[in-house]
């Protein structure tokens, strides 16, 4: 009999070595994030997966459960405070669902329906910043990132190529490609790399193939994020 | 009276009324008017004040994603932006001839929207005013009022434009804003179920419309001398026709005409306008004064929309509409009307035909198709127009090697109507208001020679950076105290 912690009542078995999110996960039952993905190390950065452990906040992919430890995921305060940080997420960027092409396929459009969030609540930063066209097969937007960094660790741990970085600090912290002249085409970057299918966002597109699917056959027409990451990440 | 009535020789010592906004129209404008003491009109102007950005905000984005930002333009017809520069791209990405699945399931989109916005126009925003008179009580003029008194009316109009906007819900993904068309192609074909879905309903649907043009011709009938004069202005007129010469909403070759149906160029090829067309600026408007360039600007402007399209033609390629068509030019005495209040018939008629080619096409089998996109030889320009609800569409692209779009222009329908609508308020001025008191249901006078055009003045401006734009600071006695023009 494996041992259990308590998520928001519901008794939830675990293995040795697992995180509350992913045991959760196995259980079927959803956890928001936006940095973790199931083949890599969790990264702990985005805080949407933050749940309450006996009180405490913390992050759900990073923490280890451990028996008998009572959960709070679904509640209004966490909720709450997950809706805000998706607004700043939106906010941080230039996040234009309407004509972007990863409409219906985008998790953090699909996390912010789930949270039910109905406006960015915060005032816009507008960054500039351009995209990097140079690379025959993808587009890079950097507009919409996120920085939760799956495709640096996608390049460096799977691809062992490194192509991409998170730069700067704090506010100004921003995505790089490690290229001198700064550009993807000057890169090894190819579209099979495990770093082009990884972005939960639309920055790393493949040219000339947006909109071919039709809406209501995207990822997100069919199902909410809670059942496709379920489903997808047991 | 000072005959031309743009502008007035000494503005400073007239009172000004304004309309603001201008209601019932897409967008927002507004409708300046200078009367001196004795209420007499010495200038008048359709002023446009929004301001967009799209032909500048576009750059540097890639060219896939272009169809469906710039139906944002729009939300009454999005499609038509999203076709016309689908239509333009499909040249960037070498795709000379579409697959017939492709072309048919964008004309079926299209003509699903020229349904709907035509119906939500005539029903919705001008029958008040038709079917209760135009100086009638302000508070019965809404569709609310239609509907209490003309419940059946009302209640075709709301399941016309219904049904159009299922066409578009069907073939693009959404009622507003899809993303059916893409360069090259379309995304997806029509289901056997969708298809019966809109089979069930187009009998109904032709129905409703042929009573449209008999209710609009029945309301032109009974005051000819009003309906043919209100606002007149004899102009050119520009639009798209088939390769036959047949009215079509899709694709086609540009044709001008005088005010009195003599050809002023035929069978031009789109991607040519720029060496036919030519744009103007003035200083009191965002939007611009496109002209026809053989004829200078002050004589080659011209209307575009219904009438010029229906009136263009040499014939419709649908039984009831060419009869409708047949009809309206016997009324017409078989030349060109020039009066704003004809639109709406002419209007009606183009809903008809609308629902007539949308049976058609939903007989086609072609729809059910699998092969939906085609690619060629990759080119860095391309140009796309397109007959809008409201008239003649233009988008010019060009890309760059890296897929970014380097530069667009937009000529948007109701652009091109912009010294049409000037005229028409100016005329009605003239008419009506000139020396007399001015009141609510005179100034809706103004207001429905410009609904007559069924402007869309979001649309129409969609420039940046291109048009001057001066900040007065007016003394209480009309002195300009001081001023700031960008050029």
């Amino acid at each position: 009999m494996n041992p259990t912690f308590t998520l928001d009542g519901r008794a939830i078995p675990f293995l040795p070595g697992q995180t509350i999110l992913q045991a959760a996960t196995a259980a079927g039952v959803f956890i928001p994030h936006l940095c973790y993905h199931p083949e890599f190390k969790p990264h702990g950065s985005c805080k949407l997966c933050t749940v309450k452990v006996n009180g405490r906040h913390t992050a759900s992919c990073t923490m280890q459960a451990a028996p008998g430890m009572s959960v709070e995921s679904e509640t209004e305060e966490i909720n709450g405070e997950r809706r805000a940080l998706t607004q700043m997420l939106f906010v941080e960027g230039n996040h234009y669902c309407p004509s972007c092409e990863k409409s219906g396929d985008c998790q953090l459009q699909a996390t912010a329906y789930h949270l039910g969030m109905m406006s960015p609540h915060y005032d816009h930063f507008f960054p500039n910043r351009p995209v990097d066209a140079s690379h025959p097969e993808v587009l890079l937007d950097f507009n919409r990132c996120i920085l939760c960094s799956l495709c640096v660790r996608a390049s460096r741990d799977v691809d062992g190529k490194n192509v991409f970085a998170l730069s700067g600090r704090g506010i100004d912290t921003h995505l790089i490609v490690n290229a001198a002249s700064g550009k993807l085409a000057d890169t090894d970057f190819t579209l099979a790399d495990k770093a082009a299918q990884v972005c939960p966002v639309g920055v790393i597109l493949k040219k000339r193939k947006g909109f071919a699917v039709p809406i209501g056959e995207r990822t997100y027409d069919k199902a909410p994020i809670a059942s496709v990451a379920v489903a997808g990440e047991k | 009276m000072n005959e031309n009535l743009e502008t007035a020789a000494h503005p400073e010592s007239l009172r000004r009324v304004a309309i603001d906004p201008v209601s019932r129209v897409e967008g927002h404008g507004k409708v300046t008017i200078l009367l001196d003491d004795d209420n007499k009109v010495h200038q008048v102007r359709l002023h446009i004040v929004e301001f967009r950005g799209f032909e500048k905000f576009i750059q540097g984005r890639p060219y896939w994603e272009i169809p469906v930002m710039v139906q944002r333009l729009c939300g009454i017809c999005p499609v038509s932006h999203h076709l016309a520069a689908s239509k333009a791209l499909d040249q960037v990405v070498g795709a000379t001839h579409l697959t017939p699945t492709a072309e048919k399931m964008r004309r079926l989109m299209h003509y699903g929207q020229m349904l709907q916005s035509h119906a939500l126009h005539f029903f919705h925003l001008c029958s008040p005013d038709l079917l209760f008179g135009f100086d009638s009580d302000l508070t019965k003029r809404n569709i609310v009022a239609v509907a209490a008194q003309y419940p059946d009316i009302a209640r075709q109009g709301v399941l016309l434009r219904k049904f159009g906007q299922e066409v578009i819900r069907i073939t693009a993904g959404k009622r507003i804003h899809g993303t059916g068309a893409i360069p090259g192609g379309v995304n997806k074909a029509l289901t056997i179920a969708e298809r019966d879905e809109l089979l069930k309903e187009i009998y109904h649907v032709i129905g409703w419309s042929r009573d449209a043009v008999k209710l609009i011709r029945q309301v032109h009938e009974q005051d000819p001398d009003l309906y043919d004069n209100f606002g007149t202005v004899s102009s050119n007129s520009l639009s798209l026709v088939g390769a036959n010469g047949e009215l079509d909403f899709y694709h086609g070759k540009l044709r001008a005409c005088d005010a009195q149906g003599g050809k002023i160029f035929d069978g031009v090829d789109y991607r040519h306008y720029n060496d036919y067309l030519g744009e103007e600026v003035r200083s009191w408007s965002y939007m611009k004064f496109p002209f026809i360039r053989s004829l200078g600007s002050t004589d080659g402007w011209y209307k575009v929309g219904p009438l010029a399209r229906v009136q263009n033609c040499d014939h419709i390629s649908t039984p009831f509409a060419e009869h409708a068509r047949r009809d309206y030019f016997d009324y017409a005495g078989g030349r060109p009307l020039h009066a704003p209040l004809a639109y709406h018939w002419t209007r009606m008629i183009e809903m008809l035909h609308a629902a007539e080619v949308i049976k058609d096409l939903l007989h086609d089998d072609d729809l059910l198709g699998d092969q939906l996109v085609v690619q060629g030889e990759r080119q860095r320009e391309g140009v796309g127009v397109i007959e809008a609800p409201r008239g003649t569409l233009f988008h010019h692209y060009q890309v760059g090697d890296d897929d970014l779009v380097t530069m667009c222009n937009l000529i948007v329908s109701t652009t091109n109507n912009n010294q049409a609508m000037n005229e028409a308020v100016r005329q009605v001025a003239r008419r009506y208001l000139h020396g007399r008191e001015v009141t609510e249901g005179l100034l809706n006078h103004i207001e429905v020679a410009i609904r007559a055009y069924d402007p869309c003045l979001s649309c129409a401006t969609h420039a940046l950076g291109k048009m001057p734009l001066t900040v007065e600071v007016v003394e209480a006695d009309g002195r300009i105290a001081s001023s700031l023009s960008k050029a």
